[in-house]
């Protein structure tokens, strides 16, 4: 095995009725997906606050995912609008920043989609790899 | 300082298979906090729960992490566990390592450092949670509904069957509803009244109902199981209570001329009137706008007829104030104006009906007694043209109607043709269709049985434009399979057009900040799986004012809403959900951002003093979140630019630690 | 031969600014269309011809000289789709499709037709009166 080989540290965020049933799915019937994905639960996708995406990149992440419930299946009605309204300010604002749009992502993954959340977690891996490591945002003084 | 302890369940092999479990408890045991690491072969058996009740009173942890299944799983096992053994229960934490580590991931190395991570995140969590005691809130035992068409009529009968008390406020003299003025049911053709009728009297004899009629919601205050609610009810110049329902004013009254809405105004009443012979209530009301004596003082005539001496022309609006547990809205619709459709015709010619109209003249207690006569010269019609979708399906930039389908619509129309053709067959009859549709029991069987046994001519095309000449009306529409442009010369159109919801419906919907759609149609608390709970809580929803339905789909929805509502009656006390958003009102600045996002009017803004320095005080607007409606989904946290508000449980804090122990 | 076909729906679709995709067949253009017995197509074949690309019968047709542009077709469109616009896309391709070749003022008697408002008049009344 090489020694140097990259391997990114992902956050994915996902809400706890849809995406984080689909993430308990794909566990379920074992589809497996790189273990650089470390999930955090929110209660809804509306949940995620901008500060911790850049939080995120700041300490250190090369890539950054948000997954909620299909738009119109919300648990609470309207949380995932919100989070694609601010989720499309915010990627584009980093993308101007100089942290490729392709390491940040809004996906719909249901309760029931656990393969889809194993491919879309496979390829999004897969796509920051390529990019390599992240450095733009990272706070060298959290660096020990 | 926390004192936390790690469990690491090995789920038998499930875990432990592809995780080093001894490993993942030895590292995590150096983490800041954690007093006590351990693992365990299934945590969550009694024995394994027995380990961590232990631990927490022998090590006096003040929070836990357990890595194992998912939190869906397990959470609130764990949950209990720590509250026997004193613990609150959201000081517990899970690390999903079963799910989302050891099932996808074969190699032990990377799987045992993932799970090192998702232990040492769930940690620092753990250091951030506070003790959460969820809200309680006492219920009121008694239903609220709206409306008192079938909708609500067989909700409260529901609701009052369990046991429970309703009231039933209807803006109409009589409940009953649209139905009331239906003639025939499809796809049975039963009458109308005859299933309608019988339900209204149980009602007015279900000593749990108590029926507010000529009365409307004025006021809505409070949240689920604590309603408050002001209701007004209209003068109607007539002492309910003394009423005999004799109908003698009502025959007597000299001012023939006001128009009959009940009938659509196709024919007249009195100023004082009963809408029908079965309404329920049956007691007379006086219709001020026409009412000789109420305009001039002069008349009295319905006073010196009346025997039980019911009349009080001093009558005011009178208001009351009633508690309740749970809101049914049941407001229904109504057909859409045809203003905006000039191309039919309906304002120039009076033989240019709208199905509801039709359904008045085909009844035996309509304007005509059951005889189909046209409106104009009141002679028999022996061509009918109906026309489909006015007003349905249209595009929301056209402007002119609605975009949804109002779904009644087929199944009525095949109605109206069948009935005509059966009573009067030397009559032609045809439908203008762009789509049938007959999704439902024994639907398609009716609307085939209107075409085949019935010969009523279906044309798939629509109608351009109608113009009367002489005392025709010309239709001209398209015959598209034909390929061929038609015009009839028709006596009679009926326009099947489309329904919206009630215009009350809007208002009321801003009174218990419940949400709607673009088309004022309420919204669901979930499209599938929870179709009859409006998002607030508290309130439920039943037949049209959700979306078009037809009266089956509407009483096994009320049926619904009342089982709903029986359930949150049945509790003593509502426990809360306590990870819900609160305000910081130091750090408040009043912006309302949160209150917008809120889906579920949680959030209020009121006054607060504070003090100043220099002994002064200081008043400011600032947000404060009932606890009772909050859901917790987090919108206004996001929202809320001053970072005065977050979420007990998700707090802004603990996301933080949890990417920095990711990203570590 | 076919992929020109569709490069010129396109053209015309994006010329005229008309979706025929939201067009759901109800027929009710043609059947307020006060032209339609002059016509070899009809407003809703215009609308379904141009979305699925069979565009060559149109540019040869008469029809779309026949049209008034009275846009009662727009008018009425529950859809919103603009009949009228679509053909008046449809009649502009082909006549640019002449190049220069255009139409000498002494052919003129040959093609009006004495018993319909001339096409022309219609629509610059329909545009300068809006």
């Amino acid at each position: 095995m090489q020694v140097n080989e990259f391997k990114p540290k992902i956050v994915a965020f996902c809400c706890n009725w849809c995406s984080y049933a689909g993430a308990d799915l794909a566990g379920s019937n074992r589809l497996s997906y790189p273990a650089d994905v470390k999930i955090i639960r929110v209660p809804c996708s509306c949940r995620v606050n901008p500060m911790f995406i850049l939080r995120a990149f700041q300490r250190g992440a090369d890539g950054v995912i948000l997954c909620g419930c299909h738009p119109g299946d919300c648990h609470y009605t309207s949380g995932n609008y919100f989070a694609r309204r601010r989720m499309a300010l915010l990627f584009s604002m980093l993308d101007y920043l100089g942290i490729e749009k392709e390491r940040t992502r809004v996906e719909w993954v249901s309760a029931a989609e656990g393969a889809k959340f194993s491919t879309v977690m496979n390829d999004f891996v897969q796509t920051v790899t390529a990019l390599g490591e992240n450095k733009r945002l990272e706070d060298l003084r959290c660096k020990r | 300082m926390q004192r936390i302890g790690v469990f690491v369940c090995w789920c038998g092999s499930n875990i432990a298979a592809t995780v080093d479990v001894q490993k993942v408890a030895e590292t995590l045991a150096k983490e800041p906090g954690v007093v006590h690491s351990m693992n365990y072969q299934y945590m969550c058996s009694q024995a394994g729960q027995e380990l961590i009740k232990e631990a927490i009173k022998k090590h006096k942890l003040t929070g836990i992490v357990v890595c194992s299944c998912s939190p869906r799983m397990h959470e609130a096992t764990f949950r209990k566990t720590a509250a026997a053994a004193g613990l609150n229960p959201y000081m517990v934490e899970i690390a999903n390592i079963r799910e989302q580590c050891s099932w996808i991931h074969k190699d032990i190395t990377e799987a045992t450092e993932k799970a090192i991570v998702l232990g040492r995140t769930a940690i620092a969590k753990v250091a951030l949670n506070a003790p959460l005691v969820p809200g309680e809130s006492p219920v009121t035992k008694r239903a609220l509904v709206i409306g008192g068409g079938i909708a609500g009529i067989q909700t409260a009968l529901d609701i009052a069957d369990a046991g429970f008390e309703v009231d039933i406020v209807e803006k109409k003299p009589t409940i009953g509803g649209k139905m009331a003025q239906i003639d025939k049911t499809f796809p049975t053709l039963d009458c109308a009244a005859c299933i309608l009728t019988p339900k209204m009297v149980d009602v007015a004899q279900n000593e749990k109902i108590r029926i507010f009629s000529y009365s409307e919601v004025e006021e809505v205050k409070g949240f689920v199981g604590n309603f408050n609610v002001k209701i007004k009810k209209k003068a109607r110049y007539v002492k309910e209570d003394v009423c005999t329902g004799c109908g003698l004013c009502t025959e007597k009254c000299p001012q023939k001329k006001v128009p009959n809405d009940f009938n659509l105004g196709m024919d007249t009443k009195r100023a004082i009137y009963i809408p029908f012979a079965q309404a329920v209530p049956k007691v007379a009301t006086i219709d001020a706008d026409y009412c000789t004596m109420l305009k001039t003082g002069k008349c009295g005539v319905c006073s010196k007829v009346c025997t039980a001496k019911a009349i009080d022309y001093t009558q005011k609006d009178e208001f009351v104030e009633e508690k309740y547990g749970a809101i049914v809205v049941a407001t229904g619709f109504n057909p859409i104006s045809m203003d905006k459709f000039d191309e039919y015709a309906y304002s120039q010619s009076k033989d240019v009906i709208t199905s509801l109209e039709f359904e008045r003249l085909m009844n035996a207690a309509g304007p005509t007694a059951g005889k189909l006569l046209r409106p104009s010269d009141g002679k028999h019609p022996h061509t009918l043209v109906f026309v489909q979708c006015v007003g349905s399906r249209c595009d929301s930039c056209a402007e002119k109607g609605k975009e949804y389908c109002s779904k009644i619509c087929c199944m009525y129309t095949a109605k109206h043709a069948m009935l005509t053709r059966d009573k009067y067959p030397d009559t032609d009859v045809y439908v203008f269709y762009i789509d049938v549709r007959t999704p439902g029991k024994n639907f398609d069987e009716f609307y085939r049985r209107a075409v085949e046994d019935y010969g009523v001519h279906y044309i798939k095309g629509m109608v351009g434009k109608v113009s009367p000449e002489g005392d025709k009306l010309v239709v001209q529409g398209s015959d598209l399979i034909a390929n061929k442009q038609i015009k009839i010369d028709a006596d009679l159109v009926v326009l099947a057009a489309a329904i919206e919801p009630d215009k009350s419906a809007r208002p009321l919907a801003t009174m218990l900040t419940a949400s709607m759609d673009t088309n004022d149609f309420f919204t669901e608390a979930h499209p599938k799986l929870r179709p009859v709970e409006s998002p607030t809580a508290g309130v439920f929803l039943s037949g049209c004012c959700q979306g078009p339905r037809d009266i089956p789909e509407t009483v096994a929805m009320a049926g619904a809403a009342a089982a709903k509502v029986i359930g949150l009656l049945a509790k003593d006390k509502l426990t809360g959900n306590p990870c819900v958003a609160h305000s910081d009102e130091m750090m408040c600045n009043g912006c309302s951002s949160c209150e917008r996002v809120c889906p579920y009017g949680a959030i209020t803004y009121s006054d607060k003093e504070f003090r100043g320095p220099n002994r002064t005080t200081l008043i400011r607007r600032v947000a404060s979140v009932n606890q009772a409606i909050c859901q917790g989904c987090g919108a206004c946290t996001v929202a809320c630019p001053s970072g005065a508000m977050d979420l007990k449980g998700f707090a802004n804090k603990q996301i933080m630690a949890e990417v920095d122990a990711i990203c570590k | 031969m076919e992929k020109d076909n569709k490069k010129v729906c396109d053209e015309i679709v994006r010329r005229s600014g008309v979706n025929p995709r939201k067009c759901m067949k109800c027929g009710k253009c043609s059947g307020t269309c006060p032209a339609y017995d002059e016509m070899e197509y009809h407003p809703h074949q215009f609308v379904y011809m141009v979305e699925t690309g069979d565009i060559e019968p149109l540019l040869k047709s008469k029809s779309i000289y026949r049209c008034l542009t009275c846009f009662a077709c727009v008018d009425r469109c529950p859809r919103g789709v603009e009949p009228a616009k679509l053909i008046e896309a449809v009649r502009l391709e082909a006549v640019r499709a002449q190049g220069n070749n255009h139409l000498k003022p002494d052919q003129i008697p040959e093609l009006l037709d004495e018993d319909m408002p001339q096409q022309a008049i219609v629509s610059a009344l329909r545009k300068y009166t809006k």
